[in-house]
């Protein structure tokens, strides 16, 4: 009697921990309970603007906070990390000779010289890329970001030749093996062989109500915001601060404005 | 016509042997492709005979609407609310592609390149999927 109830117990107990085993595994496997995967309810409350833009101070970069922030693009976007001429590039730094070739004066400052300035995409309001793309796979979306639909491109790279700043990158091969495993985002596609690619302002983030990954790791040097609307926070930073773009010979009219 | 006596006959034969393969087959084989269904869910975004037919058109249409007019959210006939992400929605109830995608499409020797981008599952943990290739050559897409 004794024996056969100590069986029992054990039976008893053998059971519960398998029912818990069982009910743990299946909401494991079910989507309703796995709260990183996005769902509609993701994207009920998007940002919205007349005109994105970007104001960078500049004066508070050093190449950490410049490596800080393109590493975070990388990481969101799954952007590949590769050297040389097939380097692919969303967020990356220059020297001001680099980032403003066409306006640097004769004798420039040692700590203009030497600080480094974070480079992207312009968002122009008149992009050139957008202009040359045969497919319009590069459009400009009605809030003045220039998107790009890898779906459509083919990867003929007349873009990369309008651009003025070199903020365009072909994959000329696959960069999937080129992605870091821990930089790795499931939820964001990589890109294929044969695709033009840049920055996107964070379009997916921007549609789940969030800042774009550089702006949110920046510590304030980038201000990001509705140059369309005069009460926003980046044209009260416009209006204090003097500000100039990049290559305004080039009249594409960037949407990024640099306080130097 | 010279030599009737032959070709009309080899001329039946000929055609008689090329046609053999059809009438042989003809009814012999049922065509069923077997999917492994997800265990935990019982609908899917529509009726099993809409997505059937037209999954690459809602695809298409879902890559549009969200990359080109800024729509992410998709609202099926019962008013139910989805994502429009091929990774997150549809991979995440059919997390095995080469049992419920590949089945198919392998069979009917289509060769989608989705999945030269987008990820095979949410829960992915790297850039390369973990399933084998997808056979490099034949179909188109």
């Amino acid at each position: 009697m004794k024996s056969s109830r100590r069986q029992f117990m054990k039976l008893a107990a053998a059971s519960a921990l398998g029912l818990g085993a069982g009910k743990l595994a299946f909401m494991g496997d079910a989507p309703a309970f796995a709260s990183d995967i996005p769902t509609a309810a993701t994207f009920e409350h998007p940002l919205k603007a007349k005109h994105w833009g970007m104001v960078i101070d500049t004066t508070k970069f050093t190449k950490e906070l410049v490596e800080k922030c393109a590493h975070a693009c990388r990481k969101q976007h799954n952007v590949p990390v590769i050297e040389g001429k097939k380097e692919v590039k969303w967020f990356w730094g220059g020297t001001f000779e680099e980032a403003f070739p066409n306006q640097i004066p004769e004798y420039l400052s040692e700590d203009v010289e030497k600080r480094e300035i974070p480079l992207l995409c312009n968002h122009c309001e008149s992009p050139m890329c957008v202009r040359v793309c045969p497919t319009q796979a590069t459009f400009q979306r009605a809030d003045g970001i220039v998107m790009m639909d890898m779906h459509r491109c083919i990867g003929c790279r007349y873009c990369m030749a309008g651009c003025p700043f070199g903020a365009r990158s072909f994959n000329f091969q696959n960069p999937r093996p080129f992605i870091k495993d821990e930089d790795f985002n499931p939820n964001y596609p990589t890109r294929t062989r044969g695709v033009v690619e840049k920055c996107t302002f964070c379009t997916e983030l921007l549609a789940e109500g969030k800042m774009p990954a550089c702006v949110e790791v920046s510590e304030g040097a980038l201000t990001f915001g509705d140059l369309g609307d005069e009460n926003s926070e980046i044209r009260h930073l416009l209006r204090e601060k003097f500000t100039i773009r990049r290559k305004p010979d080039a009249g594409t009219k960037p949407s990024v404005y640099y306080i130097i | 016509m010279y030599n009737a006596k032959y070709i009309i006959p080899a001329m039946i034969v000929f055609i008689a042997l090329m046609l053999f393969p059809f009438f042989y087959g003809t009814g012999t084989h049922k065509y069923e492709v077997q999917v492994e269904l997800p265990k935990d869910q019982k609908e899917c975004i529509e009726a099993k005979e809409v997505m059937r037919e037209r999954h690459m058109q809602i695809l298409d249409e879902w890559r549009n609407a969200v990359v080109r007019d800024e729509v992410r959210i998709y609202t099926n006939a019962k008013g139910k609310k989805f994502s429009m992400s091929l990774t997150d929605t549809c991979m995440t109830c059919h997390a095995e592609k080469d049992k419920f995608c590949d089945r198919c499409h392998n069979d009917v020797g289509v060769n989608p390149y989705c999945w030269d981008c987008h990820n095979i599952s949410p829960e992915q943990k790297t850039p390369i999927p973990p399933a084998a290739e997808a056979p490099a050559e034949g179909g188109g897409h």
